[in-house]
């Protein structure tokens, strides 16, 4: 193969994989940019959509179709539930006690995972058949795989939905409010309980997708198969400027396109490094991120 | 001192005399029940485990709880102290203590031994505190949740460099990842006990003095110390640096306890389970750091009885003491035992002055 | 040249005492731009070496940002401060401290979770003398020194009758006596200008009262310069011997609390023109 083809299909697969962290990425930022929180328990709901997906697949021989959709709507639904359960009632504890209940929840869904399905992967590969063959386009010597054309579609179809809702409908406003300003947002009548669900709601439904776009391109099942996942796309929510939703997307398409170009000149032992040495540069030239908003304090 | 009050008050050097007389009593209980055999192997190897994970946790609490930042690479600092200790100790010339050849001096054998160990933790400190430096120059320009992230990202680039550093080189240093074997196990119960002490008793003293006040009102309120006159850079980097290098001891320490070093153990989640047990036990109580280390050591041990479910229970645990409790069980209580015996000499010579009335 | 002209004029209105001696503080045509907006501008002042002096104006005219630049919490994006005659040009905050500024905050900044005595004793933290080694290892040096900003911190906090709060956490203390304790803390550092911001917010009439006469005392015991943002004319007028208005970031007006009670200008700039008054 030569240079330029190499270099071609390394592209396509950092955006199949850029495209999959700015989904899961924006999930830590919106429920950053609402309630400050580091959501160490957000790459967990991917893996279990994924065992959920798993279970309706292979032990109740579920349609796939129906499959994903019981999978992000068991995802969502587990988004929400955290967040009534464990964070609702911190919400006027300090921040860092936030933040280790975030940590708590993570270890019990990869331990209660591990509980349940036992610590071994569980392969996926013929029940995600259907999503990972069908046509593919040749460009010049490199091809665009079904797979990576799917996930690269559905992201961008994700993206312009949640980008319509934060926009254009009326909890998308309030949701903005919040992030904006929590005291006078409800100040105005707006009820923070149902915006932080509603912002749980949408982070974990994209946390979902992410989960059954993740298996398109890797099919199986692990209980710590979200952790590095999440890791990834947290240190791309940071990169793009936590809080800022074009800054997630932003930021998930460069981590993916500087693992895969990494990878292209044959270091991807060093991929790890060069992804968080790009946070360091980055955090260290615009704190903010790329796309983040810089605050000052008042004296 | 004078107290305002008129109380009674031990005065300091009485203090430090009675703290060390108590050390030296326990390290002396310690040091024969474990040498004539009284406790198995298991449990010295948690007592080992528990000291360890205290040094780590007092440590990061420095940063933490007392300087009010929140760094997520601490496992980074230990783990570069550990390789700098199992890197040194292999290449001295270690006596081996189990089988010394005829007609050697015992004591010295011994001596020998100990301070080849000493000098590594003292290296393994000060290589990481060195990282300490380096890291915390350009991080602790930033605040919060960023100085979280950056940290967590120089913790990572540290386990990939360990891992990766030989092939890059062509050196046979850390072994990549099939890690650095045979590192003298040189702890003992009687040493890391010794560390311990060592380890709160100087940031006990550090933090006690204008030093200590100076981290602390970056704490409070950053701002009023600049106006103040503190300077906040210098004393952020000092705060760090001392939290790094005794990360580096507890490093070398696990070293010499477990004999093998992989990268892969002081990944992120190493960070946040030291991370875990500082808040736990209360941010800013070097007792609470204590106990925290403890309980949390032991418990996964004591709950082997439930097996599978033992993770379980522990992350159950962490969520409800955090819904119930957010300041950690000790909040910034600290123990003193001094404040102590003085309430109870007050309350005593409080009587006595009645009755005298 | 017209800044000069400007500057030799001020001097007159000093105190008698004062002239003379290099005053303690001069700000020479100093402004401070946030993005396109200007917050303050062409600011010129002289403050004597013991001179009480009140810095008023509406709320928002930028008395707050002016203490702000003095102590270098915002680089000025013009003009000059001189400290004692010295430019403070490249200084931060804690060198333009050292070099003798010590403030207040018109939102309480205490270290809530400390004793009392430990704020004010990191106020002193630069007139402490000991090293990290010295006080690790509890050497002599250490117990003299922390003995001795002890009985001066407790000197310090019996100025406003606090002494037996010494050892109270700062954030349970109640609202007037966590502002006189920010005023201790300030003075801990030994300045030569103390700027107090809002001293007497909050604070009763008789509690204000107090706190003018407590003013005067430590300047007079100090031998200090103080400059004061104040609501509270009577506080103002009472203590202050020069007074500067400040109106949308400018002065307005200049002089001695009988001039500046009667200027129009001031007048109107308070209470408006005449028909909304």
């Amino acid at each position: 193969m030569s240079l330029l083809s190499t270099l071609v299909s390394q592209v396509i697969n950092g955006l199949q994989s850029g495209s999959i962290y700015a989904l899961v990425a924006l999930g830590y930022s919106m429920v950053y940019g609402i309630i400050l929180l580091l959501n160490f328990a957000h790459g967990d709901i991917i893996m279990v959509g994924a065992y959920a997906a798993w279970m309706c697949m292979v032990n109740f021989h579920l349609h796939p179709v129906v499959s994903i959709l019981v999978a992000i709507l068991a995802s969502t639904l587990l988004g929400v539930i955290i967040e009534k359960v464990a964070y609702a009632p911190l919400r006027s504890a300090p921040r860092l006690s936030l933040l280790i209940t975030a940590i708590g929840v993570s270890f019990l869904l990869e331990n209660g995972a591990q509980l349940i399905f036992g610590a071994g992967a569980k392969d996926m590969s013929a029940s995600m058949a259907m999503f990972t063959t069908g046509p593919s386009i040749t460009l010049g010597s490199a091809t665009l795989s079904f797979p990576a054309l799917l996930t690269i579609v559905v992201s961008l179809i994700s993206m312009a939905a949640l980008t319509f809702l934060v926009q254009k409908t009326k909890l998308g406003k309030a949701m903005r409010a919040v992030s904006e300003d929590m005291g006078a947002a409800q100040l105005m009548g707006i009820s923070l309980n149902s915006t932080i669900s509603f912002t749980f709601m949408l982070g974990s439904a994209l946390a979902g997708i992410g989960a059954i776009l993740y298996l398109c391109a890797y099919p199986q099942v692990n209980p710590t198969m979200g952790s590095m996942l999440g890791l990834k796309a947290f240190v791309a929510a940071v990169l793009g400027g936590i809080g800022s939703i074009p800054g997630a997307m932003v930021g998930g398409f460069v981590i993916g396109l500087a693992e895969a170009l990494v990878s292209a000149v044959g270091l991807s032992v060093w991929k790890d490094g060069v992804v968080f040495a790009i946070l360091i540069v980055v955090l260290l030239v615009k704190p903010s991120g790329l796309l983040g908003h810089s605050t000052t304090e008042k004296v | 001192m004078n107290n305002t009050l008129g109380q009674r008050r031990i005065p300091m050097p009485t203090r430090y005399l009675i703290n060390l007389v108590l050390v030296v009593v326990s390290l002396a209980v310690l040091h024969y029940i474990s040498a004539a055999g009284i406790i198995s192997s298991y449990y010295s190897k948690i007592l080992m485990l528990v000291g360890i994970n205290i040094i780590l946790a007092v440590s990061l609490n420095v940063a933490t709880g007392y300087l009010g930042q929140l760094p997520l690479g601490h496992a980074g600092f230990m783990a570069v102290g550990g390789y700098a200790a199992g890197i040194f100790l292999k290449a001295m010339p270690m006596p081996n203590l189990n089988r010394l050849p005829e007609g050697t001096n015992e004591l010295a054998a011994h001596l020998q031994y100990n301070a080849y160990l000493a000098l590594a933790l003292v290296l393994a400190g000060v290589v990481a505190a060195i990282f300490g430096v380096i890291i915390g120059v350009p991080a602790l320009r930033l605040k919060g949740d960023y100085l979280a992230i950056i940290t967590l990202g120089f913790g990572e680039i540290i386990r990939v460099i360990l891992l990766n550093i030989d092939d890059v080189l062509g050196f046979e240093f850390t072994y990549g990842a099939s890690g650095l074997k045979r590192i003298p196990k040189a702890a003992t119960v009687t040493n890391v006990f010794v560390c311990v002490v060592i380890t709160c008793a100087i940031i006990h003293l550090v933090l006690k003095s204008r030093h200590g006040r100076a981290v602390l009102s970056i704490r409070e309120n950053e701002i009023a110390a600049e106006s103040c006159g503190v300077n906040t850079t210098y004393y952020k980097v000092m705060a760090f640096t001392l939290s790094a290098f005794f990360a580096g001891v507890a490093g070398a320490l696990y070293a010499t306890y477990v004999g093998i070093l992989q990268p892969s153990t002081f990944g992120f989640m190493k960070s946040i389970e030291i991370l875990v047990i500082v808040v736990l036990g209360g941010m800013g109580s070097m007792l609470g750091s204590v106990l925290s280390a403890t309980v949390l050591t032991a418990l996964p041990q004591m709950l082997l009885a439930f097996d599978k479910w033992r993770m379980v229970l522990y992350s159950l645990v962490l969520i409800i003491v955090m819904i119930f409790k957010p300041s950690g069980l000790l909040g910034t209580y600290d123990f003193s035992l001094s404040r102590v015996l003085e309430k109870l000499l007050n309350r005593f010579g409080g009587k006595k002055k009645e009755v005298a009335k | 040249m017209k800044i000069r002209d400007e500057y030799d004029s001020r001097e007159k209105i000093l105190p008698e005492r004062d002239k003379g001696s290099t005053p303690v503080m001069e700000a020479i045509g100093l402004g401070i731009d946030f993005g396109g907006l200007t917050a303050v501008d062409d600011f010129n002042l002289t403050v004597g070496r013991t001179e009480i002096c009140g810095l008023i104006g509406p709320n928002g005219a930028g008395k707050t940002t002016v203490f702000n630049l003095l102590t270098k919490v915002y680089k000025p994006t013009r003009g000059k401060i001189l400290l004692n005659g010295q430019d403070t040009a490249g200084m931060n905050t804690i060198q333009v401290n050292r070099a003798g500024i010590a403030r207040t905050f018109q939102n309480i900044r205490l270290f809530k979770a400390l004793s009392v005595l430990d704020n004010v004793l990191i106020g002193m933290h630069n007139h402490i003398s000991y090293n990290m080694f010295t006080s690790t290892l509890r050497l002599p040096t250490f117990w003299r020194e922390e003995k001795k900003a002890r009985e001066r911190a407790m000197e310090l906090l019996s100025i406003f009758g606090m002494e037996q709060h010494a050892e109270e956490e700062a954030g349970s203390l109640p609202y007037g006596a966590q502002r006189r304790l920010e005023i201790v803390r300030a003075l801990a550092t030994q300045p030569r200008l103390l700027l107090l911001d809002e001293p007497a917010a909050g604070m009763n009439p008789s509690e204000t009262a107090e706190l003018m006469e407590n003013i005067h005392r430590i300047r007079d015991e100090f031998q200090i310069a103080i400059m004061l943002i104040e609501h509270d004319m009577n506080l103002v007028m009472g203590i202050c011997e020069g007074i500067a208005v400040l109106n949308f970031g400018k002065i307005i007006a200049k002089g001695t609390p009988a001039e500046i009670s009667s200027n129009p200008v001031v007048i109107e700039a308070y209470l408006g023109k005449k028909k909304e008054g």
